[in-house]
């Protein structure tokens, strides 16, 4: 282990991470123009259903395996209630959106302080998820390993829900062309929905693998949202590659900038990075040709 | 009706002049008139938003960045002023003694002098902003994009302001001022004055974005939020357009923060982090963003319901403001203040011929974000 691998594999677990938020995020705000603020609060409410899981399954070793579906249950039903109490009013207002969910976001942080307390629960690792392995003479945490997995699976996951579903098929169609897929008897009402469950639920699953590295804490959410934003923006819309790619370059970055100077200091220049690719790529990395003006 | 819809406006400002500077100095204690110098330094960054975001729909997520410019320039000055009154021309603030080795860095050193701070309150946003904006808005990017990247910057400015302790005092921010230009800060009569200039100042900034609103500028401004495109294909360049806004609404919450700086005593990195920025834009939200008097009202309404809720909840004030979004949002998009527009409207068309076409009242139409398909 040296000073150039050990910040290339925390990146990349923290890239997995900002990948399991920004996948929801960038499938709600590609297809129905949403943008949740309150994403970051889904993630919580996964790291949450882990330490409560941990209290009825008191087993460390399969708790967590437990965690993981519960959690995409629970921030699936949240962002669901979300949807039917409040998104599908303000469908074409995306910049209301996101003053909506932001509300909603305060709200969910103060209620997770008012039930959990103000300070942080921790969770258990589980046993097996101690200790590291080595290949190629670099020491590989099993924790940072399974982040990365846990990303790669809900991704592949996701993308073989998108081709090879029926439901795929008609969210496919919904984002290419919303009035079209209507006309060909697409319930575009049910793919929002379905959407909105399955992209919220990924983030519950993120925020599982969140609570194994920092435990439960009602900012939680607010420490990954902004990042996770910064990588739908610098990926481009819509598109899987470039939320892939994004989110691993500014996990990768980050971590490179934190150990060169300071977590903070990390931040900054990875929003003033971020500003100077919008100068070169202003609609991200990768875009969809329109014949419709920018 | 004509002359009404003409100086309507300026008979609104007058009456603020005349609540804010002659009947609460009269009858408010100087507890209570001091808590409303706070609510109109918020006030005044709310115009500044309003004329960005409600005129302009570039919805800033991170004011309180330039908010926290203005006020840490001037707390800086106050340290130093407050260090000077005590230990002379080359004293320190007591801070970097405490966190520090007792030096000070090199970049504080201007703010001894009381005309640079205020030139720096006015440069410093003003710069920023149009280096940033020039790089944001030439590339066209826009709408969801630029309010994201503006959260971003407030949550990095928050997060270095925390981290540079010995710089900035960290997350205890800047406080015990002593001495404001010279005057006491402990005289009642001295806060009294500091409350009239950021009076006034409203009202100076309520003057200058009515004019603004009547200008050719003011015309192109909301022409550029409703078809971006068209005002292009007209011959002007939007990135301009906006970035005058971007910049004027940057300063203006940059004196708002400049202000609130001696009157609360304090400043510090909860005034100007991403929640705080979210705050400000709940009273525009509030008010009514593409209102004259809205914002400012908006602002000086949440204001008070933030003291008064959290004096006797403390921390129920997080679901007020929450629930404060989500309803306002919903159900009234273009703030309270255009209910009673509209309703001033209908009665108007009721009260004239029913054919007489609709007054157009300068509302926001949806916010447009092109959806990249």
């Amino acid at each position: 282990m040296d000073a150039f691998t050990t910040p290339l594999l925390a990146g990349a677990a923290t890239g997995a991470l900002l990948l399991i938020a920004a996948l929801g995020l960038a499938l709600t705000f590609g297809q129905m123009g949403v943008i949740n603020m309150a994403h970051g609060e889904f993630l919580m409410a996964g790291a949450y259903t882990a330490y409560l899981t941990q209290q009825v399954v008191t087993n460390t070793d399969i708790s967590i395996l437990v965690a993981l579906p519960v959690a995409f249950l629970v921030a699936g039903l949240l962002g669901l209630l979300l949807e039917v109490a409040i998104i599908q009013w303000m469908y074409r207002r995306p910049l209301d959106t996101l003053l909506v969910t932001v509300g909603v976001s305060l709200l969910l942080q103060q209620l997770a302080k008012d039930v959990f307390g103000a300070q942080g629960d921790p969770v258990h690792t589980p046993g097996w998820l101690d200790g590291n392995v080595d290949v190629f003479g670099y020491h590989w945490p099993y924790r940072q390993m399974f982040t990365i997995v846990l990303a790669l699976a809900a991704l592949g996951a996701l993308g073989a829900l998108l081709k090879y579903t029926a439901y795929g098929r008609q969210i496919r169609a919904t984002v290419q062309n919303r009035d079209l897929a209507e006309t060909m008897g697409v319930s575009t009402r049910t793919v929002d929905r379905v959407t909105f469950f399955v992209g919220s639920g990924l983030a519950g699953i993120g925020g599982v693998a969140v609570s194994l590295i920092s435990g439960t804490n009602p900012n939680l959410g607010t420490t990954y949202i902004i990042s996770a934003f910064l990588v739908v923006v610098a990926g481009g819309l819509g598109q899987l590659k470039g939320t892939v790619i994004a989110a691993f370059a500014v996990g990768i970055v980050t971590a490179y900038l934190t150990d060169w100077y300071s977590s903070s200091m990390a931040q900054v220049v990875t929003f003033g990075l971020v500003v100077v690719f919008l100068q070169l790529r202003p609609q991200g990395l990768f875009t969809v040709r329109t014949r419709g003006l920018a | 009706m004509k002359h009404l819809q003409k100086w309507g406006p300026l008979v609104g400002i007058a009456l603020i002049a005349i609540a804010l500077l002659v009947v609460a100095p009269a009858v408010l204690s100087p507890f209570r008139l001091n808590n409303l110098g706070k609510y109109v330094c918020w006030a005044i960054a709310g115009v500044g938003i309003g004329l960005a975001w409600g005129r302009g729909g570039m919805l800033v997520m991170g004011q309180g960045v330039f908010f926290g410019l203005g006020g840490y320039a001037m707390a800086m000055h106050l340290k130093l002023e407050a260090a000077m009154a005590t230990g002379g021309p080359d004293a320190i603030p007591d801070f970097m003694v405490l966190y520090g080795d007792g030096t000070m860095p090199g970049w504080w050193e201007p703010f001894r002098s009381g005309a640079f701070t205020l030139f720096a309150i006015v440069a410093l946003p003003a710069v920023a902003t149009a280096i940033l904006g020039w790089a944001i808005f030439k590339r066209r990017v826009k709408g969801a994009y630029f309010a994201i990247l503006t959260q971003a910057l407030a949550v990095a400015f928050a997060t270095l302001l925390i981290a540079t302790i010995k710089q900035t005092g960290g997350f205890n921010g800047l406080n015990q001022f002593t001495v404001f230009f010279g005057y006491n800060l402990y005289d009642p009569v001295n806060k009294k004055m500091i409350y009239s200039i950021a009076a006034a100042v409203l009202v100076a900034c309520l003057l200058v974005v009515w004019q603004l609103y009547r200008s050719r500028f003011g015309e192109l401004l909301v022409a550029t939020r409703d078809a971006e495109e068209r005002v292009r294909f007209l011959g002007h360049d939007p990135a301009n357009i906006k970035l005058v806004a971007f910049v004027v609404a940057a300063v203006m919450a940059s004196v708002g923060g400049a202000l609130f700086a001696p009157i609360t005593g304090i400043i510090s990195p909860s005034d100007v982090d991403a929640t705080a920025s979210i705050f400000l834009i709940a009273g525009v939200a509030l008010g009514g963003r593409a209102l004259l008097l809205g914002p400012a009202l908006g602002a000086l309404a949440v204001g008070y319901g933030r003291t008064s809720l959290s004096e006797s909840f403390p921390d129920q004030w997080t679901y007020f403001l929450g629930l404060l979004f989500i309803v306002v949002i919903l159900f009234f998009p273009a703030g309270l203040g255009s209910v009673w527009s509209q309703a001033l409207g209908r009665l108007r068309s009721v009260v004239r011929s029913p054919a007489v076409p609709k007054h157009r009242t300068a509302e926001p139409a949806v916010d447009d974000l092109e959806v990249a398909r």
